[in-house]
């Protein structure tokens, strides 16, 4: 069977199963729905949770990224597993014992206010839809390179797809069918990374390998000779990085504390039935990421090495194979410079811009670009950062059915997240504007509707978004998690433990953070991008870790506010007391 | 919810040591992450495991182990805890 039916089987195959499973789990009661009725095992929820966080972006780019950033990627990995701690910590027990369905409901019942509930309402839906976005653009850029559909179409199917069980299934669907895509997504990534660390060191354990002396009889490790092959081509070294010490910090900071702000996160530990369920699905979680986090730092090295070791100075006609398929798919491309034709490899920038590429080809037979060629440079090559996980399988010389295997697995990655930030979406609109603050007295049938109606219109808008990206899209994923730090996580926080917190001062220091973060990001990243150099940012912070100081902000405003105003009602005292002790979460959930 | 009676000296007892217990494992968190592989990673490169520099482990691969060694520690200390005051779930 040729590869290209391989995938078309494999990624039917896995649709059939996901469709199949939200047939099995339709939801039948709100609770069902927003919840999956609180009766979730915690090792499922944990695996369920591993998918909804792993999205296309840690499946295909996360590796590519790293690769290129050496010791500087690590803000990736330490920033996207760490915030499951205070998860687990700080927050997820907490709000389990409590016992609702969202995360403005705990806002707004702890805070007493409907002003607070829709601050946070729009604090989550801004945050979701900016992450949705890049997802169903995902989804539709996994189609376009392996089952040569046009992007649009494979974003129609997506949605098409992430409706049926969605909309069916409400969280309960989300919850089963997110567990057979983390199966099929972790099976993706590791038989790959198996095959090349067993490749490239001898050792399959890629989290091994990569601390192992390389298999080409030179006696060095993996990173010793990464070091030394990046210099020599005038990078520089792997284990070093390029940002400055407080930007790292911030940015790890930024996304550790974002993570644990993220709505369709934290709404995962409400599905579990006990507050103590809730810290050990958070510690399962953390195990399932690991498993693909711990391996992504592996793929890179691997793959950088792998790069400089057989493209740089070869010539182009003995290019080896998966650098001119992925010519053809318009992510890699060539131009020679010194007319050597040789593909040398250097720091900087090959031309300006991503390729356009136009007919014909060159001396060597490259595929010719029209973009404005940069001569203050020796380096001849661009890479799309995405190959060094798409292309892992040629590279290591794997089957045409592992191809089709990572082609469902970036699917599966893609489809999970979407499904679970528009289910967040939809309880948002359902659940916290309809019922608790504009039509209180909807019946549950009602209620139900809406939820789905809501999550319907939730697909379209983001079915459009991945259709018509927006070109503020990839520029803003900032947003998402600088905004969660800033706004969410603190307000939450302080609700769990600070019983003099009020409502004025909440309400304070969510606008607070918020509208700083806001401002930051939008101004250099949409407003005036030619001033986003270290130079102009505060403390020398970039938009990505700005969000931790919107949050120490939204602290110090929310503390000296609360100072000055009316302590909270005695009622909230009690309610801060009962969210503390796990015992009787049984009872708050039963109806 | 809201009609419970106020906090009672077990439950103040409890939460005392809920947040001895936070500020330890938080500090680990924070040593490992932020300690290790950001503020102190040049110190530690000096050092090897396997062919690792160690301030790059910790940053890499390290930190990672540590975090799911603490949830796990911080889900079964507390279970404990909460048996002792009587409030588990």
């Amino acid at each position: 069977m040729s590869t290209q039916s391989l995938i078309y089987l494999f990624v039917a195959l896995s649709f059939t199963l996901y469709i199949g499973i939200a047939i099995w789990s339709r939801a039948g009661s709100t609770k069902e729905f927003y919840v999956a009725g609180g009766g979730v095992n915690p090792i499922v929820n944990g695996m369920a949770t591993a998918a909804d966080w792993m999205s296309a972006a840690s499946f295909i780019s996360m590796a590519g990224l790293i690769a290129f950033m050496g010791y500087d990627g690590s803000v990736y990995l330490m920033g996207w597993t760490g915030g499951y701690v205070m998860l687990a910590l700080l927050l997820a027990p907490y709000l389990r014992k409590f016992g609702q369905f969202t995360v403005p409901d705990f806002i707004g019942t702890r805070y007493y206010s409907k002003v607070a509930r829709t601050v946070a309402v729009i604090c989550l839906i801004f945050i979701s839809f900016t992450y949705i976005a890049g997802q169903m653009r995902g989804v539709g850029i996994v189609f376009s390179r392996f089952l040569d559909v046009p992007v649009n179409l494979g974003v129609i199917i997506g949605m098409c797809i992430v409706f049926f069980y969605a909309v069916l299934g409400g969280m309960k669907g989300i919850t089963y069918t997110q567990v057979a895509q983390y199966c099929v997504l972790i099976f993706a990534y590791m038989v790959p990374a198996f095959f090349i660390s067993m490749m490239i060191t001898g050792n399959p354990i890629p989290q091994l390998g990569l601390g192992s002396t390389v298999n080409d009889g030179s006696g060095m490790y993996v990173l010793q000779k990464l070091d030394s092959s990046l210099q020599a081509m005038g990078f520089s070294a792997y284990t070093d990085g390029s940002k400055s010490m407080i930007d790292v910090f911030c940015i790890t900071a930024a996304l550790m504390i974002g993570t644990a702000g993220l709505p369709h996160v934290i709404v995962r530990f409400f599905t579990v039935p006990k507050a103590s369920d809730a810290r050990k699905s958070a510690g399962w979680a953390l195990v399932f990421i690991a498993l693909l986090y711990t391996t992504a730092p592996a793929v890179a090295a691997f793959a950088r090495l792998n790069f400089n070791q057989t493209v740089n100075n070869t010539a182009y006609a003995e290019a080896p194979g998966w650098f001119t398929n992925w010519e053809k798919n318009n992510l890699i491309a060539w131009v020679d410079k010194n007319d050597d034709g040789r593909m040398e490899v250097a720091k900087g920038d090959a031309f300006k811009g991503s390729p356009e590429f136009v007919a014909g080809t060159g001396k060597s037979g490259e595929r010719l670009v029209s973009n404005e060629v940069l001569t203050d440079n020796a380096n001849e090559v661009y890479v799309d950062k995405d190959i060094m996980v798409l292309a892992n399988p040629e590279i290591a010389n794997l089957p045409g059915w592992v191809i089709a295997l990572v082609a469902a697995g970036g699917l599966a990655a893609a489809l999970s997240t979407a499904a679970g930030l528009l289910l967040v979406i939809s309880t948002a609109v359902s659940h916290d504007l309809l019922k608790s603050t504009f039509r209180p007295n909807i019946s549950e049938k009602g209620e139900l509707l809406a939820a789905r109606v809501a999550a319907t219109c939730a697909i379209v808008i983001a079915g459009i978004l991945g259709i018509y990206p927006p070109g503020w899209v990839a520029q803003v994923v900032a947003f998402a998690f600088g905004l969660a730090a800033a706004s969410l996580f603190p307000a939450i926080f302080m609700g769990i433990f600070s019983k003099s917190m009020n409502k004025e001062g909440a309400i304070a220091g969510m606008v607070t953070g918020l509208t700083f973060t806001f401002v930051y990001i939008a101004y250099f990243k949409l407003w005036n991008p030619d001033a986003n150099i270290a130079d102009n940012w505060l403390f020398g912070i970039s938009p990505e870790g700005i969000g931790v100081v919107g949050m120490i902000l939204n602290f110090a405003v929310a503390i000296t506010v609360a100072k000055l105003t009316a302590a909270p009602p005695a009622e909230i005292g009690r309610l801060v007391d009962s969210i503390r002790v796990p015992r009787g979460a049984g009872e708050a959930h039963a109806h | 919810m809201s009609d419970k009676d106020p906090e009672t000296p077990g439950e103040k007892a409890y939460w005392k040591e809920n947040i001895r217990l936070l500020i330890t494992l938080m500090a680990i968190w924070f040593a490992v992450s932020f300690g290790a592989g950001i503020l102190f990673r040049d110190f530690l490169d000096q050092f090897m495991i396997g062919g690792f520099p160690l301030g790059f482990w910790f940053a890499q691969q390290g930190s990672i182990y540590v975090f799911i060694v603490l949830i796990f520690y911080y889900a079964w200390k507390m279970k404990q805890i909460e048996r002792r005051y009587d409030l588990d779930d």
